[in-house]
């Protein structure tokens, strides 16, 4: 997962996906969890924050833009995972946020993880130790914009906008409208900052 | 954050923080599973030198809704009552691993000790020392009174500050460490105080205090207040005559069946009546007034743990012993 969403720092960086990729990749992730899943039925898309959950409204829009019988807000959620985390005793004190399900819940659905950063897989561990407290759904799956590579845990994504084969000296910043902005102006895009430079 | 020892010096985002953090632990509260994994292997013990009831098993159910480990520790019956020092008492429970103390005291200033002293490395949290502060009441006041603000507002509460909001604190001010808690914390989220109660019961600084003093329950009342927070009655700490009788008390500073029908008469239809418990009915409240759907006692209570929860994870849950942060888990 990126930090915070802060203005463009000095160290050299480059675009790896602009706005047009972005919404490429999306499109084609929303097809395939539609393709995987025989249509929407049962569907759940949570995203996790922050920028997690930008990127589930984005697919659950572009589902619900191909199935006329899905509405996009009934589907969508978000899921806190910040007080399942590994790390909890190593990092600042972090605040949790808030936690909402489609009014459904997720009993017997099939749910679909959706991150911005698929890195070591701790974060997706913990999404699902927080699952397990919510309810039990009949299938989860992950999507993820971006595989940096580097896992610590037997996790994969099912989905993935773009490998990104990263050193672990590099940062993988994902900026979007809903989050982010760049000299007062929302952006989207990916980009891969050196840090030993 | 390292102690949560008063709110007087406790600034406002932090306070904004504490009561933003409670909002999820309620909805914890909510779930099918109650329990949350985040204090899983610490210990929290609760040091209680005075009485209590609802703020013991409220630190209690928070910790063990944490997962935490929960060491209950009553002065009565134990080694205290033969004379031991609350340093030995601290440096006991330090050695039997103890991450957090929640110490309650008659003595003002007893868990401030505690925490200046180097006598222990847990965390200290104030649940109440003498008539000096009890910070965790009133951030559950503030918690209760913010969700009725943001509905009367129609706003979301979280992030939310009380600013415009009129609070009056009624009864026995001199010896509540809750008006106290409650006048520093509501000052700091913006809020405007009315203490009233019978110049017996006010202390001697009370000029200084940035709030209102009012002798008149009812020219208060009419005032239109936002929330109205009756004081228990501290009989055991009274060791002088306040006042000529309870009777006289209860008619011009309790919360009476007439007071009640006086908000209405008022038009004031969303004003809330609070009370931080134990309540003397028919004294400082009458059972009607305490009953009415106004009434956010048990509002309060409920709040009390998700509040609770809330300053034991952001106590506890942070860097312990500055562990070395390598690139990898600084980006994790």
């Amino acid at each position: 997962m990126s930090t915070s969403a802060a203005a463009p720092s000095p160290q050299p960086a480059r675009v790896v996906l602009a706005e047009a990729d972005i919404d490429r990749a999306l499109t084609r992730i929303a097809h395939e969890i539609l393709e995987a899943n025989k249509g929407s039925k049962d569907l759940v898309l949570l995203g996790i924050p922050r920028r997690g959950y930008p990127l589930a409204r984005r697919l659950a829009a572009k589902i619900a833009a191909t199935d006329p019988g899905v509405k996009a807000e009934n589907i969508t959620g978000q899921l806190d995972v910040t007080m399942f985390r590994d790390d909890l005793k190593r990092q600042p004190t972090r605040a949790p946020l808030p936690t909402q399900l489609p009014a459904t819940g997720i009993d017997d659905k099939v749910v679909v993880l959706v991150d911005d950063v698929l890195y070591s897989g701790r974060t997706i561990r913990a999404a699902l130790d927080a699952l397990v407290d919510l309810g039990r759904p009949r299938i989860v799956r992950l999507a993820v914009l971006v595989d940096r590579g580097h896992r610590e845990l037997p996790i994969r994504a099912d989905h993935v906008g773009k490998n990104l084969p990263t050193s672990s000296a590099e940062k993988v910043r994902v900026r979007l409208a809903e989050t982010d902005s760049v000299d007062g102006r929302p952006v989207n895009e990916v980009v891969i900052e050196d840090r030993t430079a | 954050m390292r102690h949560l020892l008063s709110t007087e010096d406790l600034g406002k985002d932090d306070a904004v923080r504490i009561l933003d953090t409670a909002e999820e632990m309620a909805a914890v509260s909510d779930r099918e599973v109650k329990k949350l994994p985040v204090l899983r292997g610490r210990t929290v013990v609760n040091l209680f030198f005075e009485d209590s009831t609802r703020t013991r098993i409220s630190f209690e159910a928070a910790a063990k809704r944490l997962s935490a480990d929960v060491i209950n520790f009553a002065a009565k019956g134990s080694s205290v009552s033969k004379g031991e020092s609350l340093k030995d008492t601290a440096q006991t429970l330090e050695a039997m691993g103890a991450d957090a103390v929640v110490i309650r005291h008659w003595a003002s200033g007893a868990p401030a000790r505690l925490a200046a002293s180097g006598w222990i490395d847990a965390a200290v949290v104030n649940a109440g020392d003498g008539t000096h502060e009890h910070p965790t009441q009133a951030l559950l006041d503030a918690f209760t009174m913010r969700r009725n603000w943001a509905r009367i507002n129609g706003t979301a509460s979280p992030g939310t500050d009380l600013s415009g909001m009129k609070v009056a604190i009624v009864g026995d001010v001199l010896h509540s460490r809750v008006a106290r808690s409650n006048l520093w914390l509501l000052r700091t989220l913006g809020a405007d105080v009315t203490m009233v109660a019978p110049p017996t019961l006010l202390p001697v600084g009370v000029a200084k205090w940035p709030c209102t003093v009012s002798y008149d329950l009812d020219e208060t009342l009419a005032a239109g207040p936002d929330a109205v927070m009756m004081l228990r009655l501290q009989g055991e700490r009274m060791n002088a005559a306040f006042f000529p009788s309870t009777r006289e008390y209860s008619r011009r500073w309790g919360f009476d069946d007439r007071r009640l029908q006086a908000l209405d008469s008022h038009g004031l239809k969303e004003t809330i009546i609070m009370h931080p418990g134990p309540m003397n009915r028919g004294l400082e409240i009458s059972a009607a007034a305490a009953d009415s759907p106004r009434s956010t006692v048990l509002q309060q209570v409920r709040n009390g743990v998700s509040v609770r929860m809330a300053a034991l994870y952001l106590l506890l849950s942070g860097e312990t012993h500055a562990a070395p942060a390598t690139i990898q888990e600084a980006q994790r």
